[in-house]
């Protein structure tokens, strides 16, 4: 107890200090969960609190992470043709993964929360923990070569206009994680789509493509060679190599828009495009490891199931449709495939179902989800511009989920109000 | 989301035939899938012959079955669907109805949540005795903040004499519970009147009025024999939990017969031997409203309700099979028939209605209450006979563990009080439990044993455990998150998180379509404990229906 007095007289005044002490206060709830007890109403609260919610969601991502980690190193490895096995040389994966996607982590959350503490002393309120998990989630839909720079401008972009503009946490209208990525979308395209941009280390200079391990990350990677070379396992080198013959970055996605799916079989199989040894965004390519992270959701009443089956339905739905057209060759794909390609299961686990955005009632959560389902696999099949879809699909829902609810809410009132 | 039980129909042949030739169809089908494609006459000879066995078989079983249930009707069953040599798939998927129910149709409410706490009262009488009685007149909704005050200090009253009475409504009289000294008239804010406290009589002394012969009276007759009783105060009218207005009668009046919130009393000991008064009530209500009186009896027990309910007359029945707030008149309102926009209905609780019968069987004002000591922090918990408003610290007896909160009510609805308090005008149940007044290391991370209703902490695994809970907030208050949380604890057709939010934009066509006035705190205070952002609902809902009535 005298521990927690020594932290109490540190607390700076809330009149002199304002920000000190919104920083105080946010890391001593951090640190503690506080002595608070409950005044007029119920007397006794639920062991749940938002802070508890919002780390179980990340806690459900961590998987998504640690395969990120790891693919990051295997599609680099694979596009300069050493330790093409999945298991060989995983420390030289993962530490060049771990290169790549920490500093993404680090950015996106200094730059969010950043701004989050900056609003939280101006409004006087508490650090409120919102960009925990959208912070969790920016850099699992990030390329990642993603310049910096830029992530910083669109984490900026989404946590004050998506978010603060609207009042903080809990009152944003779109999803934050995929305005920051819609954001990079439209301003830096060149980033985020196409076939260069989803295996990481690799210069591009016109067709030659090279890969050479240099500034800080080729420091680091060349720091561990030493440690690696003493224990006699294999180093990164000095790199500097070519790709190997034929390399194409391209995502199954944008080979299915181009040539089907004969085009994709040719360069994948369906079980690697299920385990997610496949180029794409960092966390969205591994299809068990995000179905567990559904779980984990679903057992702790984290996600709503209803969306998730709607969105599924709707997807498969759409599929059977496109298959029965056959316009073009991405059309005659199985409706089943589609949920092997692209990142399908991650927007249905961890964006659709963000409570937030999503549809606030039980039955508009069916329509919520089924029409992202339908509206996402149109963009994805029929709009040659966009190679994926849940982005806008999702985007334009949390857009409709307000009006999805005012009708049912509606519903409920006229029939209320006609009671005789 | 109400699902009614209703016995099965007879099942008719022409049903068993179909379901029988589907049957055989599928058998048919699925074996010449099986069969190789050049076409074995063995094979095909074979499944015909199966087929004709299975629809001989299910030709048998079929006339079985029908000379069975022929054989009893005639030997007088009323339920033929018990009578079958088949399964009834449908039967294995709902709960079986309790067999006290009968026939009786149950309203299932699948949602709510029983929270399973420590300290539930045990079924024994704790002898103890309050000498200080206290009338609060904060407990009631709709009267003046300063009511005249018509006894003075030291005055003696008996059991049923006005202590003060709301100037805009001097035909109610707030009566004292017991006989006594006028001790204090304490006030608060503003001179207005809080307690009126009373030091009881050893033996108490009731003021005896005149029998009344219910049968040949009129109803104004009747309604001017309760106010002179001071039972007046004791009906609820809903929606806004106010005094029942004495000139206007109500749509319908509801008594729900048990209490679902956590450690309740149980109804069955209270109404114990009362069965007399009970009736006399239900005919006293009969006469009061033009429409029905309703009485909610609990389906979810093992045990039957006691047979002073089931066996009440003149009063419809409807049994409700759900977990909290199941027992809450609100819900079961809502179930029955709801209230509509502008209507007015009486609520009462049971021992309020044993008080009203007891005036009108013996003419005096017997405010007796059967009180449930319950809770964590108790030594010892039961049951104990004492009086409207009697004094905690006297019911209590000092039996509280050092940093405990003491609640006249349940821990969900309850108010907050000291040992120096007294038990609310309609409480029937003193809660006790641990101040969480201390800090957790990582409290938001690390697993623990708190009661929740989410799937974060590990409940599920330590199974059905009773929890000791504390009053800490277990987090801070945020803006509305989660959704559909609320939904899954309030067993209505109603959108509570709409309607939060619908008050707390001052949207009075939108609380009114969404449902306000069909509910009061005790309803959604389920709703508040699951509220991961620690939302203050039942006073928002409070401020929307205070708001409500002002506009009315």
């Amino acid at each position: 107890m005298a521990f927690i007095d020594k932290i109490k007289s540190l607390e700076p005044d809330k009149k002199k200090s304002p920000f000190l002490h919104t920083v105080y206060d946010g890391l001593f709830t951090f640190l503690y969960q506080p002595a608070t007890v409950t005044k007029g109403g119920v007397h006794i609260r639920d062991g749940v609190d938002l802070k508890r919610t919002m780390a179980m969601v990340v806690l459900a991502m961590q998987l998504c992470y640690i395969f990120g980690t790891y693919n990051i190193g295997q599609q680099h490895f694979m596009a300069i043709g050493q330790h093409t096995g999945y298991f060989d040389a995983l420390h030289l994966k993962l530490l060049f993964g771990l290169v790549k996607l920490l500093p993404i982590w680090v950015v996106t959350h200094l730059v969010g929360l950043g701004v989050e503490f900056y609003f939280a002393y101006k409004k006087g309120h508490a650090i409120e923990e919102g960009f925990l998990v959208s912070g969790a989630l920016i850099p699992l839909i990030m390329p990642p070569d993603i310049p910096l720079w830029i992530l910083a401008i669109a984490v900026a972009f989404a946590v004050l206009f998506a978010k603060e503009a609207f009042g903080g946490t809990g009152m944003n209208i779109w999803n934050v994680a995929l305005v920051a990525r819609v954001f990079i979308f439209f301003a830096y395209p060149g980033t985020i789509s196409g076939s260069d941009a989803w295996v990481a280390g690799l210069n591009y200079d016109g067709g030659h493509i090279t890969s050479s391990y240099s500034g800080i990350s080729g420091w680091v990677l060349h720091l561990f060679d030493k440690l690696w070379g003493f224990f006699g396992w294999s180093t990164i080198g000095s790199g500097g190599t070519s790709v190997v013959d034929g390399f194409t970055g391209a995502t199954p996605l944008a080979l299915a828009a181009s040539g089907g799916w004969e085009a994709v079989t040719a360069k994948y199989s369906p079980t690697e495009l299920w385990w997610g040894a496949i180029p794409g965004s960092i966390g969205e390519t591994s299809k068990p490891l995000i179905i567990v992270g559904a779980i984990i959701l679903l057992i702790m009443r984290l996600a709503s199931w209803r969306i998730m089956v709607s969105m599924v339905i709707g997807c498969a739905v759409t599929g059977i449709i496109f298959n029965a057209w056959g316009f073009n060759a991405f059309m005659n794909v199985p409706w089943i495939y589609h949920f092997y390609l692209g990142s399908f299961l991650f927007a249905m686990t961890f964006m659709a179902t963000d409570p937030v955005t999503a549809a606030g009632t039980n039955r508009g959560k069916w329509y919520y989800g089924f029409f992202i389902g339908v509206i996402g696999m149109i963009v994805r099949v029929m709009n040659p511009a966009y190679p994926e879809g849940w982005m806008l699909a999702i985007l334009f829902m949390n857009s409709c989920a307000p009006l999805i609810d005012y009708f049912i809410t509606q519903s409920n009132m006229k029939k209320r109000l006609s009671r005789v | 989301m109400r699902r009614t039980i209703k016995p099965i129909s007879v099942n008719s042949l022409t049903h068993r035939a179909v379901l029988t030739a589907v049957f055989t169809l599928g058998t048919f089908i699925f074996g010449f899938a099986q069969s190789p494609a050049s076409g074995d006459s063995l094979i095909l000879s074979r499944g015909i012959l199966l087929i004709v066995v299975f629809l001989l078989l299910g030709f048998v079983l079929l006339i079985a079955e029908k000379l069975l249930q022929i054989q009893a009707m005639r030997s007088g069953a009323n339920d033929l669907s018990r009578y079958s040599i088949f399964p009834q798939i449908s039967k294995w998927f709902e709960s079986k109805p309790k067999p006290y129910v009968g026939d009786a149709p149950v309203i299932k409410l699948s949602k709510g949540y029983n929270l399973h706490l420590a300290g539930a009262p045990e079924k024994e009488t704790l002898q103890r005795t309050a000498s200080r009685y206290a009338v609060n007149a904060t407990d009631f909704r709709g009267i003046a903040p300063i009511p005249k005050v018509v006894v003075t200090v030291g005055q003696e009253v008996a059991a049923g004499d006005a202590l003060f009475f709301d100037k805009n409504l001097p035909e109610v009289i707030f009566a004292a519970p017991v006989s006594g000294e006028v001790i204090e008239v304490n006030r608060g804010d503003k001179r207005a009147i809080t307690t009126v406290v009373i030091l009881a009589d050893k033996t108490i002394r009731y003021n005896q009025f005149l029998p009344f012969e219910l049968a040949s009276a009129d109803r104004n007759q009747i309604v001017k024999y309760i106010c002179e009783g001071g039972v007046w105060p004791m009906i609820i009218e809903r929606p806004f939990g106010t005094l029942a207005d004495l000139h206007r009668a109500p749509d319908n009046i509801f008594i729900s017969t048990f209490d679902s919130a956590p450690l309740a009393p149980d109804a069955n000991i209270i109404c114990s031997g009362k069965g007399a008064e009970l009736q006399k009530g239900i005919d006293v209500l009969n006469r009061l409203t033009g429409g029905k009186v309703h009485i909610g009896l609990n389906a979810s027990q093992t045990e039957s309700p006691a047979a002073e309910f089931t066996q009440l007359t003149g009063a419809e029945k409807h049994w409700f099979d759900g977990k909290h707030p199941a027992g809450n008149v609100g819900v079961q309102i809502h179930h029955i028939d709801p209230i509509k926009k502008g209507g007015r209905v009486w609520t009462l609780g049971v021992q309020e209605l044993i008080t009203l019968g007891a005036l009108f069987l013996r003419g005096r004002h017997e405010a007796d209450r059967m009180v449930a000591i319950c809770g964590s922090s108790f030594d010892k918990n039961g049951y104990l006979s004492t009086y409207v408003g009697a004094s905690l610290g006297e019911l209590i007896a000092d039996s509280t563990k050092p940093n405990s909160r003491i609640i006249s009510g349940d821990v969900l609805s309850g108010r907050q009080d000291s040992k120096d308090g007294y038990l609310h005008y309609f409480d029937d149940q003193v809660t006790s439990i641990e101040e969480g007044n201390q800090v957790t290391l990582f409290g938001w991370a690390v697993p623990r044993i708190l009661p929740s209703v989410s799937g974060m902490l590990p409940n599920k695994i330590l199974g059905d455990i009773q929890y000791e809970p504390n009053t800490n907030t277990n987090g801070e208050p945020r803006a509305f998150v989660m959704t559909g949380q609320y939904e899954e604890m309030l067993p209505m057709n109603i959108f509570p998180q709409q309607l939060m939010k619908a008050i707390l934009t001052k949207d009075i066509d939108r609380m009114e379509g969404l449902g306000i006035q069909e509910l009061a705190e005790e309803d959604i205070a389920l709703c508040e404990f699951a509220c991961t952002s620690k939302q203050p609902l039942q006073s928002i809902l409070r401020d929307g229906l205070n708001m409500l009535k002002e506009e009315s």
